[in-house]
């Protein structure tokens, strides 16, 4: 079978421009990295179908000439897939953007641990990084100042958590608390 | 009627379920009504296709009457009915659980009315994962029940859930690119995406072109499997989501990914060059999962770290690929599901109650709340491999099949699950101690949200909880069960007979032998 090699190189391109973007840290990018990743994976599929040849309608002409239309369906659900989930990736940009003020991939939760605890133990105290900086309060302080907003608005209806306590905390898990307050 | 159209059944109906939940929305005893109704339905179909798959073998559906190479095929063999009928199980004790719980909950202020239906879309992507005949409508299927996943562990919209659910996602977009390009690749070299025929097609390829294919596929499904090294995702995410939530994922979502990789393993690349590889990552998993678990200070936490471990109990079986092995993978995925799908909700539960489940600020459970003491025991001791139940059966006939393989990657998996089902036990007893046992830290209260446990949640915990017993009663009829679903599993020849014909499958090069490997020929 051959193949196109134009088509090769784009989605070649595509997905090394993908991948470069998505070990990004902020969201926004990462999705644009997914989306370019989405394109060069559907290229692929078309590299698949194999040289192209005459439109697939029933009874138009000869089988054997026709391109060969099931990875071009498969190509079309997978567009619409991407098409959903980049919507929804969206929608969690914002919303993180709303509650923190920037779309930063939070580090992994087991990683900040033992980071705040080697911090802790070689005497640079427990303050790392931007989550001790600035409290929920400031952040959306924050945002409301860059929207021209009152300072302290009514909570957002869709902040109003499902579950309250249930959550366990993400930035400061509870060792870590009764570790801080100990030191002090 | 042929009883073949019972297959479409668990995938239209949650479907057509989370439409008719989505008008009620603003009717929330008719929503749940109507959510309940359909997963008892789904209960009786999966229980109808089992009895079909045992009477008649494998049954096939062809939607629209397509051929099989062209169109969408829905196939179900022992594996799949079994899966169904233990996931449809779940499902309706864990939406019950949550219909009490909203029930006592103030209701007013949370967007629950999307709840119903986003559980209707992840019942029905599940569903058709585990019927899918071909791999592109796995992957829909997959991307049916992730893009529900998303949903549900994001429900409120919370810091927590947010930051949470970031990764999550991006290591699920992740995993559905490979899968993805995976496809396309498989395309290229054989030109078909039906299990069956690929199959067919894929044992007369090249070795090396084989296995590019196979790690593509493998990686793809061991990010949803949660195995290490592709599992730091899992413990970050699912426990911020609400107790049910969790439940469901821990006990579904992962085991769709072993689902297929036990057909990766088996149909398409039967016994293939991997085994050491797979055996190197199941060790890796069950050793630091566990190491992870027993690490922890968080109730969900250390569940969510043992159920990384646990994954590798799967995979070691996988590996070993004998008829004893993969019957009793299957077994423990039955099991595992149940259990884990339990210890959530019963953790949940203590939430409930206690408002925490930070093992520093719980105690004196056992004599404050015994039922919940009961509900708990059990299911630990279940996942720690205690005889005599399900966990303590699924763990010896992994073992005994490595001891049987007897080469040395199988001989250390067993030296190691041995091991890592002791830190099982030693982190059940940390929770059963610090929580249970001991009496509450000084200045605690641990009534202190004063709710009371609606009996319905109870209820539906203690169900489940009934459930896994009966999967130790009734082992022997299982554990045949599970025997015959292995030994077509491995033959290979009853699939693709069933979707293609006899002819068709007469070209199968290889079949798995009893004693896990390759044969050639018929």
């Amino acid at each position: 079978m051959s193949v196109s090699l134009t088509l090769v190189l784009t989605a070649g391109v595509l997905i090394a421009c993908g991948v470069y973007l998505v070990l990004e840290r902020t969201l926004t990018r990462i999705i644009l990295g997914f989306v370019l990743l989405g394109n060069g994976v559907n290229l692929l599929f078309i590299v698949a179908a194999g040289p192209w040849g005459e439109p697939p309608f029933e009874g138009s002409g000869d089988p054997g000439t026709m391109t060969d239309p099931l990875p071009f369906a498969m190509v079309l659900t997978a567009i619409v897939i991407t098409l959903g989930v980049t919507a929804f990736v969206m929608a969690l940009a914002y919303r993180a953007w709303q509650l923190f003020g920037h779309d930063e991939v939070p580090d992994d939760v087991e990683d900040r641990r033992v980071l705040r605890r080697s911090r802790g133990r070689t005497g640079q105290g427990i303050e790392v990084g931007w989550a001790d900086q600035l409290d929920e309060d400031a952040r959306r302080g924050a945002l409301a100042t860059s929207q021209g907003l009152p300072e302290r608005r009514e909570a957002d209806p869709l902040g109003e958590d499902l579950s309250g306590d249930e959550d366990v905390p993400q930035d400061y898990t509870e060792a870590d608390e009764a570790e801080g307050e100990e030191r002090r | 009627m042929s009883i073949e159209l019972l297959l479409a059944l668990p995938v239209v109906l949650p479907l057509g379920g989370a439409a008719a939940s989505l008008i009620l929305r603003h009717h929330a005893r008719l929503q749940r009504a109507v959510s309940i109704a359909t997963l008892v339905a789904i209960l009786v179909a999966a229980l109808a296709i089992g009895y079909g798959v045992s009477a008649d073998g494998t049954l096939v559906l062809q939607i629209a009457s397509w051929t099989p190479q062209l169109g969408i095929v829905l196939v179900a063999d022992r594996l799949t009915a079994l899966m169904l009928v233990v996931s449809s199980i779940v499902t309706l004790a864990v939406l019950i659980y949550s219909s009490a719980q909203t029930v006592s909950e103030n209701t007013e202020r949370t967007p629950v009315a999307i709840y119903h239906p986003t559980y209707m879309v992840l019942v029905a992507g599940v569903s058709n994962a585990f019927l899918a005949g071909d791999l592109f409508n796995l992957y829909v299927s997959f991307e049916i029940l992730l893009a529900a996943s998303y949903v549900l562990l994001t429900l409120g919209g919370s810091a927590s859930r947010i930051r949470a659910a970031t990764t999550y996602v991006i290591v699920s977009l992740l995993s559905s690119i490979i899968f993805l390009a995976g496809i396309a690749a498989v395309y290229a070299a054989v030109g078909t995406v039906n299990l069956a025929e690929l199959a067919v097609r894929l044992d007369q390829l090249p070795d090396a072109t084989r296995m590019g294919l196979e790690l593509t596929l493998l990686v793809a499904f061991a990010i949803k499997a949660a195995i290490f090294p592709l599992s730091a995702w899992l413990p970050d995410s699912y426990p911020t989501a609400p107790a049910p939530v969790t439940a469901v994922f821990a006990g579904l979502l992962t085991k769709v990914g072993i689902y297929a990789i036990i057909r990766l393993e088996t149909l398409l690349f039967p016994a293939s060059q991997l085994e050491v590889l797979l055996l190197a990552a199941a060790g890796a998993s069950l050793v630091i999962g566990i190491l992870g678990a027993v690490a922890q200070t968080d109730l969900k936490r250390v569940l969510s770290f043992t159920l990384v471990s646990h994954m590798g109990f799967m995979l070691f079986g996988i590996g070993v690929t004998t008829r004893l092995a993969i019957a009793s993978t299957i077994y423990y995925v039955a099991h595992h599901i149940t259990v884990q799908s339990t210890l959530f909700l019963v953790a949940g539960l203590i939430e409930h109650r206690t408002g925490t489940t930070n093992l520093g600020r719980l105690g004196g459970l056992a004599k404050a709340a015994p039922l919940l003491a009961v509900l708990f025991f059990l299911p630990a001791m279940n996942l720690a491999g205690i005889p005599p139940f399900s966990g303590f059966l699924g763990k010896v006939g992994l073992v005994e099949a490595g001891i049987a393989r007897g080469n040395e990657a199988s001989w250390i998996l067993v030296v190691i699950s041995v091991v890592t089902s002791l830190l099982t036990l030693y982190a059940i007893a940390k929770i059963w101690n610090r929580a249970f046992w001991q009496s509450p830290p000084s200045g605690t209260d641990i009534d202190r949200t004063g709710a009371p446990v609606p009996a319905l949640m109870f209820g539906a915990t203690g169900a489940l909880v009934i459930v896994s017993v009966l999967l130790t009663v009734l082992a022997g009829p299982l554990l045949h069960y599970t025997d015959e679903a292995a030994r077509s599993v491995l033959d290979r020849k009853p699939y693709v007979s069933a979707v293609l014909g006899e002819d068709a499958a007469s070209h199968l090069h290889w079949r798995i032998g009893d004693d896990g490997t390759r044969v050639e020929g018929r």
